[in-house]
């Protein structure tokens, strides 16, 4: 055995072996050489000479750390080195654990064990941080639980060295074992008071990273921190009880008081960047209704974004993003260092600044701040461009426009900005389009405008990002055509040739507007003529019958003769645009009969497409021109006899026509919807009825308050919106299926989906009624929306910042992960810092226990006291109503019967003060339970 | 709390990889890589933090600086001072400078473990211990010592093996 162990230590290679060898290595060939090393090492690891497996070993983790090669195979080869009495294969034995070991999974950790124990334990100090540092690197519940008696012997290690990296192990053995927070925590706040500036810097580090997950926990502590940020020097110290205090102020307001005047004088006092920064942070999120620390601070921030360092002058840029929140002034004051900041050549800066920028948007600037945007954007390089618009369209969409009010002009402004060479931003701009068609009524006729002009220019094809916003101007275009000055230049838009660049999907929202067009353009030309006649009566039993025959027909004959025609009038089309001079006025046979003929040539050669939308579209528009043309010839012909004979012709045809025209657009038609019957015993018209008398209260004040846009806007609310909601609600049930259906189609379907899910959109809207007490103050918000928004019901989906929404939602669900765990400790922390009571405090912050094991908690409570104040919180919590104050309250109850005697002194205090006559410990919680609920939880530092 | 140091060079080769959160190394490997493309395309004379939102979840920045042919990189979330971080990774460099007497990339390419040693005395389980560097030198010189003496005690043959 001696003797292979002999050669492969005498002929191993060492790590500086493996590095030189990979350094010479042609570019291309290192997975090779680490391959064949990797086999080298393989052999050599199993070695009995530890020092040939220490070798194997440290070569091992280099490739793997730095190589990424797999070293899961060899975890018992580090644990079986970390026995070696030898300091530095011990800790290339450690090192490759903590490096490659997973927690969760590997399995050896546990073996782990008792040489960390022994570690621990060791004399040695260097061992003991060795174990310490791998121990919180590979910690898992199992490991945290055996060890935390070892690390808490350590907690009050009088070597410095030991003890610091004992605390700062013990927040993952928190984060693994709760636990061991009742074991170990007081332990380590008695470190808090340590005075050597290591210890005290690690172990503040350590709460800062607690608060983090759940500041509430902490705050009995608050004065022993104040101590600290009163008293210490030390910048990483302060930086870290300033950011504790950040977490608990917001907590307990009277805290601010007390801090705000230390945190200003060491922002007034210190000449270090960071620790000053810091105090600004502090201020400004935590302490913002200060004003003197507020104008401080942004003193200080002026400061920064004054300074040659980019780095400050981010930093004073994001400091002045969280300032802006609360006090806009303090932006508005640095407005031009802002915008100037715009065209710095740091992206990070020219980004914080956008967004202060977007931060200072109001209804009176918005046009100002987008103008100087866009020509900032045409400036800039693609990414930031693009950057600059994404950031206007959130912020113009914003809680449904709400800083948009001239919405003439805001339509322009997206026409405009979806053609910035740069543009990208195609399928928000899309979104926004569509949106303010369905939602602002008064906006159609300049937005039909405006559609009209992006989807007559040809050049706008190339650009694919424009494609979307196509797809929306298409749709708008035949969706309000009779907005439209010249349905005629419209259809020919819609048809003209390069539309076959267009992808199927919005090539099929072409050629479906191309189908609204031409059946307006149908319908009104017959109703035209049909004005002289007497509208029809008798043939409703034949229209089905029509339908079939005539379908039947077009399909076996026609198709040859009519393609003929259509070539020959596809030169005079293309030639002359004969109907491009013809309003709506000018509806003659002729032209009727040449846009028929337009639509059908184009279209014809698309019924054979293979993409299944666009064939299935064009073959809807070819159906419905194969019903109408013969008669439509037949209308030529014989108007140019007899007048007489077309009468009937006209009025079958007006049936067959608006039958699909109910037929084809009833999805899609806004007023489609509103024809829908209402179900019985559906209560929400009460409900909206109410709204409607609440929205005629608001009407006045509104009015008067925003002068030119208001009145028409109120008008365009209140009326529409209120029926459309009525009269599509019943559609819910019938319509799901279609609804699944427009989903999967998507864009054609935009607007109709939304009116599809209007209804289950619907408690939405009254979101705010789950939350809010008063009911007055709920409708009030929702006037108060519905006055900006012309159709609310439809807001929810389509509205970019739903993107938003999704983000919030995410984050939540994160957090409940994360809460858990924390949960687990400042419970532990509770029960550590006020004993018993701490198991109904947890119950108050997890509305994940069931009210089954809070029944349980408050059973388990065995000092009579205690058990008093359990039932204390609980009536005076329902004497407040609001579930979140509760919280709050109750919290505070426990902390006064927990602590010490001087708290029942100022107890008894307060009762005399309080002086309810009966003096009872239950009435006199409650009483100073509403004005200073709090006052207990950091007694001796108010007091 | 900090998430991760790493040093990697202007080629983006990674020099000292440590994550104080389990990483896979398959992905500690896409990391690197991805943070080697927004570090070669930042200019020289701009702001040192990137926020990394994408890559580490929310609120996590780096702050990144560059010594020579090396990035430092440091990764933290919301409980650091982002100008500590700054004075932090100075600490950092003050200290392997001190201990490899101006240091190169090739004294950090060959003293891998030398390199874990002293970040393990400034930062542990993502925390920040030690932030004079005359002290981690202190700490660092001890356990050379220790790691010596140590070896003369097992017959071996480490000693000339890298020679």
């Amino acid at each position: 055995m001696a003797g292979p162990s002999l050669m492969d230590s005498l002929f191993q290679r060492s790590l500086d072996d493996i590095i030189k060898g990979l350094r010479l290595t042609p570019p291309g060939t290192e997975s090779t050489f680490i391959g064949k090393s990797l086999n080298e090492i393989r052999r050599e690891i199993k070695s009995t000479d530890p020092a040939t497996k220490a070798t194997a070993l440290q070569k091992l983790t280099y490739l793997h750390s730095l190589h990424g090669a797999d070293m899961s195979w060899a975890a018992f080869h580090s644990v079986e080195l970390s026995s070696s009495a030898a300091h530095s294969h011990k800790r290339i034995a450690f090192l490759s654990a903590s490096l490659s070991f997973n927690p969760n999974t590997t399995e050896v950790i546990l073996l782990l064990t008792h040489q960390l124990r022994k570690d621990l334990s060791s004399s040695n100090i260097h061992d003991v941080s060795l174990a310490l540092s791998t121990l919180s690197s590979i910690c898992n519940p199992d490991l945290a639980r055996d060890l935390t008696p070892e690390v808490f012997t350590l907690l009050s290690s009088c070597k410095v060295f030991v003890r610091k990296k004992a605390i700062a192990t013990v927040l993952r053995i928190f984060e693994q074992y709760p636990d061991a927070v009742r074991v170990c925590f007081k332990r380590i706040v008695e470190n808090l008071e340590n005075v050597d500036m290591g210890v005290l810097s690690t172990v503040v580090g350590l709460f800062c990273e607690l608060t983090e997950k759940e500041p509430r926990s902490y705050l009995p502590l608050a004065p022993e921190f104040y101590k600290i940020l009163v008293d210490c020097r030390n910048n990483w110290v302060l930086i870290k009880v300033l950011k504790i205090f950040a977490k608990l102020v917001p907590l307990e307001p009277r805290l601010g008081k007390r801090v705000v005047e230390p945190i200003s004088e060491h922002l007034g006092r210190t000449g270090a960047k960071s620790l000053a920064f810091e105090c600004v942070r502090t201020i400004v999120t935590s302490l913002s209704e200060y004003d003197n620390a507020v104008k401080l601070a942004v003193g200080k921030i002026l400061e920064l974004l004054l300074d040659d360092d980019p780095n400050l002058k981010y930093l004073g840029l994001q400091a002045l993003a969280i300032v802006a929140q609360k006090n806009i002034w303090a932006v508005l004051e640095n407005k031009e260092l802002v915008v100037k900041a715009l065209s710095d050549v740091d992206v990070n800066i020219k980004l914080e600044a956008l967004r202060l920028v977007m931060s200072m948007v109001s209804e009176d600037n918005v046009m100002e701040i987008c103008r100087i945007l866009i020509s900032q954007a045409l400036k800039s390089d693609p990414e930031f461009c693009n950057e600059i618009l994404g950031f206007i369209l959130l912020t113009c969409a914003r809680n449904f426009y709400e800083v948009i009010f001239y919405f003439d002009w805001y339509v322009t402004f997206l026409g405009e900005m979806a053609r910035i060479p740069h543009c990208q931003k195609g399928e928000e701009i899309e979104n926004q389009l569509v949106d303010i068609g369905l939602r602002v009524k008064d906006a159609r006729p300049q937005l039909v405008h405006v559609a009209r002009d992006l989807v007559i220019d040809p050049a706008l094809f190339g650009n694919p990002f424009m494609h979307r916003v196509l797809a929306a101007a298409a749709w708008i275009s035949g969706e309000y055509i009779e907005l439209s000055r010249n349905p005629f230049e419209v259809m020919e838009a819609l048809l003209q040739p390069r539309t076959s660049l267009l992808s199927p999907f919005v090539r099929a929202v072409y050629i479906q507007s191309a189908f609204k067009v031409l059946t307006f353009c149908l319908s009104s030309y017959l109703k035209l003529t049909g004005d002289n006649a007497s509208y029809p009566s008798p043939l409703t039993d034949s229209v089905p019958k029509t339908n079939n025959e005539g379908s039947l027909d077009t399909v076996a004959c026609q198709s040859l003769s009519e393609t003929e025609l259509d070539n020959q009038n596809m030169v005079v089309t293309d030639g002359q645009t004969p109907f491009a001079s013809l309003g709506t006025s000018h509806l003659t046979e002729e032209s009727i009969v040449a846009l028929v003929n337009l639509v059908e040539t184009n279209l014809g050669p698309l019924a054979g497409s293979s993409e299944v939308e666009v064939q299935e579209r064009a073959s809807n528009v070819l159906g419905l021109i194969k019903l109408i043309k013969p008669k439509l010839h037949d209308c030529l012909d014989q108007s140019e006899g007899d007048k007489m004979k077309v009468e009937p012709n006209a009025s079958e045809m007006v049936q067959v026509i608006f039958d699909a025209f109910s037929e084809d657009l009833g999805p899609v038609s806004l007023n489609a919807q509103e024809r829908v019957p209402i179900p019985d015993g559906l209560v929400l018209k009460e409900n909206l009825g109410d709204l409607e008398e609440v929205c005629g209260d608001m009407k006045l004040p509104l009015s008067t308050s925003f002068s030119l846009v208001k009145p028409h806007m109120v008008d365009a609310t209140s009326i529409p919106e209120w029926q459309s909601k009525e009269e599509s609600e019943p559609s819910n049930e019938s319509t799901s299926l279609l609804a699944e259906h427009r989903k999967r189609h998507g864009l054609y379907y935009l607007s109709s989906e939304n009116k599809g899910m209007i209804s289950n959109d619907y408690p939405a809207a009254h979101d705010p009624k789950d939350k809010a007490v008063d009911e007055t103050e709920d409708l009030v918000k929702l006037t108060g929306e519905s006055l900006i928004i012309k159709r609310k019901p439809n807001h929810v989906k389509p509205r970019p910042v739903v993107v938003k929404l999704d983000d919030g939602e995410g984050v939540n669900v994160a957090l409940k992960a994360a809460e858990v765990k924390a949960d687990l400790i400042s419970g532990a922390v509770q029960e550590v810092l006020f004993g018993n009571e701490a198991t109904t405090s947890s119950r108050r912050k997890s509305s994940k226990k069931s009210s089954k094991q809070r029944e349980v908690d408050e059973l388990n409570v065995p000092v009579p006291e205690s058990k008093n104040s359990t039932m204390e919180t609980d009536k005076s919590g329902v004497g407040f109503g609001g579930s979140g104050r509760r919280k709050h309250h109750s919290h505070g109850k426990e902390r006064k019967h927990r602590n010490s005697g001087k708290d029942k002194e100022h107890d008894k205090k307060d009762k005399q003060k309080s002086n309810h006559g009966d003096g009872k410990h239950k009435s006199q919680q409650r009483a100073d339970g509403d004005l200073a609920v709090q006052s207990p939880v950091i007694p001796d530092f108010l007091l | 709390m900090i998430r991760g140091v790493i040093i990697m060079n202007d080629q983006g080769k990674p020099r000292l990889v440590k994550f104080y959160e389990f990483q896979p190394v398959e992905k500690q490997q896409e990391l690197i890589r991805s943070i080697y493309k927004i570090l070669c395309s930042r200019a020289d004379n701009v702001s040192n933090f990137v926020k990394v939102d994408s890559l580490f979840g929310p609120d996590v920045r780096l702050v990144y600086k560059t010594f020579a042919t090396l990035y430092f990189v440091f990764i933290f979330d919301n409980s650091e001072n982002e100008l500590a971080m700054l004075d932090l990774m100075q600490v950092f460099v003050e200290t392997l400078d001190k201990c490899f007497s101006n240091v190169c990339e090739l004294d950090i390419v060959f003293n891998f473990n030398k390199v874990h040693t002293i970040l393990d005395e400034i930062i542990l389980g993502g925390q920040v211990l030690e932030t004079s560097s005359s002290e981690v030198m202190k700490a660092v010189d001890e356990i050379s010592k220790l790691e010596r003496s140590g070896n003369s005690i097992i017959p071996s043959i480490p000693g000339w093996q890298g020679r």
